[in-house]
């Protein structure tokens, strides 16, 4: 009889019940609605322990990984903790380096403390220690690198983006929860094509994203757009521009909404883009990333244009309004 | 006697279904303002249900959650031609994934008998 725990609390699931079933017997309602798979209301996360592949059903493939599964089709197999969250350590770094990327954004490395693991793509919360001020940031780093790097756009009148561009230095100590986020390459379909499209520094995470899959062996074709309203506004063109040159099969084109594209790019919006080149997206893996309003635009263009819903990645960056 | 849901392949056919469904949906101006601003997930888990529900699947929608989660929607000015339009696309999806007609009627009968709860009637 396999054991629940759940909140530090330890329930028996009998022979042929339902995770959801058994907690509810035992007085622990969880939220659910359908109890047949579908509305996904009662997902819930495995913090240890496998839940069956029944349970995993119609689940994203990234959420799978992390151990989300529904609770109402999840007949335990062996003894399990869930939780609706995994509690991070706060994690101290040391800041390495300040680079200008443009005019308004800047890369910022920090060491990668002991103990801290994450997929590219996903993000952390970096917390100033004085006010625990904290804002979400991309990882634009791949594990394999010794260093953790962000991407950081000047917010006008953004109280953390401020700070950092105008006070922290390097040597300063940084403290960050995570990581977050279920934006991330998943092995076993290298053959597949990418669509990896963002605005401004929506840049970051796709490029942790790309590098990843580049360095798994993606053997498929890899579409990237990275957008922004003028030239000005982009950055890391040199560097993608390489690596498009180093691997036959990636296509990098830089977008911009005015004024004129630099070379081998295109003049237009960045919602329209990748449908009108590509055609068909039917099969592929779709990973998009900037502002919600071009995040939300590009998916209902993106699944329109053929991307199964299962198949597309979105990380809105959503700013919290100045003071 | 099978379902159709049974017939069609269970949970993972549905899941396909979902996504031709919806695209119907989304590229059908008539329909599309009653979904702005949603979230397309949350919305394709709903339609995931529906299509559930009405394909005879294993489910627990009721008559009153038809209901409740369209009211804001008929203050919106939805109606019959608004309902007649989903109808349609579900027997064309149907269609699409190979269904005989005679289970797109079982299946599209089951969808008409919710119409006055979804128009709060």
């Amino acid at each position: 009889m396999p054991t629940i725990r759940f909140e530090g609390q330890d329930y028996f699931c009998a022979e042929d019940e339902t995770l959801l079933d058994s907690l509810a017997r035992h007085g622990v309602m969880l939220p659910s609605s359908c109890k047949a798979g579908s509305c996904q209301t009662c997902l819930t996360r495995a913090l240890k322990g496998t839940p069956p592949a029944a349970a995993q059903q119609g689940i994203k493939d990234t959420m799978a990984a992390q151990g989300y599964f529904l609770a109402c089709m999840c007949k335990p197999v062996e003894d399990m903790e869930i939780g609706l969250a995994s509690v991070s350590p706060r994690y101290a770094a040391k800041v390495l380096a300040k680079d200008e990327l443009n005019a308004s954004v800047m890369r910022l490395r920090m060491d990668c403390p002991d103990g801290f693991s994450y997929r590219a793509g996903q993000f952390i919360n970096l917390t100033r220690a004085s006010d625990d001020l904290t804002r979400s940031y991309s990882l634009a780093s791949v594990p394999d690198d010794d260093f953790l790097e962000l991407q950081i756009k000047r917010v006008p009148d953004g109280r953390m983006s401020n700070w950092l561009f105008d006070e922290v230095g390097v040597g300063d100590e940084m403290a960050f929860f995570g990581p977050s986020g279920d934006s991330f390459y998943m092995a076993g379909n290298p053959e597949r094509p990418l669509l990896l499209a963002g605005a401004g520094t929506g840049l970051a995470p796709l490029y942790g994203i790309l590098r990843d899959a580049l360095a798994t062996g993606h053997s498929g074709p890899i579409h990237l757009f990275h957008a922004s309203l003028a030239t000005a506004g982009l950055y890391l063109i040199d560097e993608l521009r390489a690596l498009a040159g180093a691997h036959d099969n990636l296509y990098y084109t830089p977008c911009v909404l005015h004024g004129d594209a630099p070379a081998g790019g295109l003049q237009g919006n960045i919602v329209d883009i990748p449908a009108r080149e590509l055609g068909s997206l039917s099969g592929y893996g779709v990973y998009l990333c900037g502002d919600p309003p071009i995040v939300n635009a590009l998916r209902q263009k993106t699944f329109l244009a053929g991307a199964s819903m299962q198949d597309i990645h979105s990380d809105p960056f959503v700013f919290a309004p100045a003071p | 006697m099978s379902t159709v849901y049974e017939q069609l392949g269970g949970e993972a056919a549905i899941d396909a279904a979902v996504d031709n469904f919806y695209r119907r949906v989304l590229n059908d101006p008539y329909v599309t303002p009653f979904f702005e601003g949603v979230d397309m997930e949350k919305q394709a888990a709903k339609q995931k249900g529906f299509l559930t529900m009405v394909t005879g699947g294993p489910n627990n929608y009721t008559g009153k959650d038809m209901r409740e989660g369209h009211k804001h929607l008929v203050k919106m000015g939805l109606d019959d031609t608004h309902f007649d339009h989903i109808v349609c696309h579900l027997r064309s999806t149907l269609a699409d994934l190979g269904v005989p007609a005679e289970l797109i009627k079982t299946v599209a009968d089951v969808a008409e008998s919710t119409r006055d709860d979804v128009l709060d009637r």
